[in-house]
């Protein structure tokens, strides 16, 4: 009995240190109106995903997790998966590590981590629900999407959800395709970032 | 304190790899059920070749059609359907699907569980919970009578219907529906299920009550409806009862009006043979009379019809 007790107390532990590893890396985006999303800081060099429908200016304000406000300009938007790319001008802000959201099996112990209804660095727990694709109006007509029953709501948007090595696999949405509780794979993500910012060696080969 | 970090960690890695693995195992006998308009459900291979499902799904009795989750379509025919416990047997025409496993131990309150649907072809869908209640007997509102359910805190998505509840080893402890009750989602406890299930199998419905009485609806006076306490305008007046039938066992006679059946209100044929399904079948069982203007209950054995 008491074997099961320590793990279980293991199992809390290591549950909110998880969280509190991710929390360094979530930004809270404000758009000039009443409510905030997240974003996650994906790239060095300012660069932060958040969803498309938080970012309804080109003129954005985002506070890091140290109580920093910088000025973020939208550089990137793409309605049809609900994404959209940020860069402040900061230096030293800490990049979340971004896992491989290829692989993923239902039944996975996920964590979701946002500003629901504007309660800061909330996290919710739970499973990958679902794996599959949502259709879209744009022309790619389908994505990826992960299912979560992870509860969400507005003010997750644009926030990690993130695998039990810290690792983010993907940004919570709530409207792409009418379906709740979504995220976009990370390798979604990345594939969009990457056409947007290409890596100076990149350009060099 | 980093090696204690990293081997807390794996504790909630081994976890999650099991319930993954869980999922994997139990989706492989979850099915998809297409026998309604729109919205198909789930089923669970209750042998090679019989699925079971919720009885709400299945809106049609032909054309229905089961998707395996190998992604392979098969026509099945209706089997038995049980509308008071919501579950439907269904037989696959062709094709082989794999059996599920059951749990060995049933349910306990706080084990965690999860939910599984086959709603769509893009793959097995989970949720994650704990066992939040275990209860019962309760009414459906389908007129059927569940001796024990299970309620969890998993999330009840669209097209679970019929799908398993299964245990972080994959092993099935019920089958889920939100046709028991409105606005919510139970689970009928495995042995209840199975047991529904193999009726269903051999009889192709479940087996109903026999008492040996013809009736007739009757008006009931408003004086009588005092004596019962409630509005209750008719009920069925017994014209004959059989010799050495369980109602005469049970000390009905020519001329009583039953008026309830294991508390429930009987005010036409169709009702009492609603009544007579079930856990009533073999069981003393209370029935509301009047006699001679005055209420009486009697418990009577109530049989089986051959």
């Amino acid at each position: 009995m008491a074997v099961y007790l320590d793990k279980t107390m293991i199992l809390a532990q290591s549950m909110s240190s998880l969280a509190q590893g991710i929390k360094s890396s979530l930004v809270v985006v404000h758009n000039g109106r009443r409510g905030a999303g997240a974003g996650v800081i994906w790239k060095p060099g300012g660069i932060i995903v958040t969803n498309n429908h938080v970012v309804t200016n080109k003129r954005v304000q985002v506070n890091t997790a140290d109580e920093k406000e910088y000025p973020a300009k939208v550089i990137a938007q793409a309605p049809e998966f609900d994404l959209a790319i940020l860069e402040v001008e900061a230096k030293d802000l800490t990049v979340a590590t971004i896992a491989d959201s290829r692989g993923l099996k239902v039944g996975q112990m996920v964590l979701a981590i946002g500003h629901p209804w504007g309660q800061r660095a909330a996290v919710t727990a739970g499973i990958i629900s679902g794996l599959g694709l949502v259709s879209t109006p744009g022309p790619n007509r389908s994505v990826d999407v992960i299912r979560t029953d992870a509860q969400l709501a507005p003010g997750n948007s644009g926030g990690p959800l993130v695998n039990l090595s810290g690792g983010v696999i993907g940004i919570n949405t709530m409207v792409v395709g009418g379906d709740l509780g979504v995220a976009i794979p990370s390798h979604v993500v990345n594939k969009f970032v990457s056409e947007v910012i290409r890596d100076p060696e990149e350009v060099l080969v | 304190m980093v090696s204690t970090q990293s081997s807390n960690n794996q504790i909630l890695m081994e976890l999650s790899n099991a319930m993954a693995e869980a999922v994997e195992n139990a989706s492989k006998s979850t099915v998809l059920v297409d026998a309604r308009r729109r919205f198909p459900a789930s089923g669970i291979a209750y042998s090679n070749d019989l699925i079971l499902t919720a009885d709400h799904v299945v809106e049609r009795d032909d054309d229905i059609n089961i998707m395996l989750p190998d992604g392979s379509e098969l026509s099945a025919s209706l089997t038995g359907r049980d509308p008071g416990s919501d579950l439907a047997l269904l037989r696959l025409q062709s094709g082989n699907a794999e059996k599920a496993t059951v749990a060995s131990q049933p349910a306990r309150i706080g084990q965690l569980v999860l939910s599984l649907g086959r709603p769509n072809s893009s793959g097995i869908q989970a949720s994650l919970g704990i066992v939040s209640a275990i209860a019962g007997p309760v009414r459906s509102w389908r007129g059927g009578l569940l001796e024990q359910y299970l309620r969890t805190d998993a999330i009840p998505y669209p097209g679970f219907s019929g799908g398993p509840l299964v245990n972080t080893a994959g092993q099935i402890l019920g089958v889920n529906t939100s046709g028991l009750a409105r606005g919510t989602s139970l689970t009928i406890p495995l042995p209840l299920a199975w047991q529904v299930a193999d009726t269903l199998a051999k009889h192709g419905h479940v087996r109903r009550g026999y008492l040996g009485v013809r009736s007739q609806p009757v008006t009931i006076s408003a004086t009588a409806q005092k004596e019962l306490h409630r509005q209750q305008t008719s009920g069925l007046l017994l014209v004959s009862v059989e010799e050495d039938s369980p109602a005469e066992n049970g000390g009905l006679i020519v001329g009583d009006i039953i008026v309830a059946i294991a508390g429930q209100v009987v005010s036409d044929p169709d009702e009492l043979l609603a009544n007579l399904v079930g856990e009533v079948v073999g069981n003393p069982t209370l029935i509301e009379i009047l006699r001679g203007g005055k209420s009486l209950t009697l418990t009577v054995t109530i049989g089986e019809r051959p």
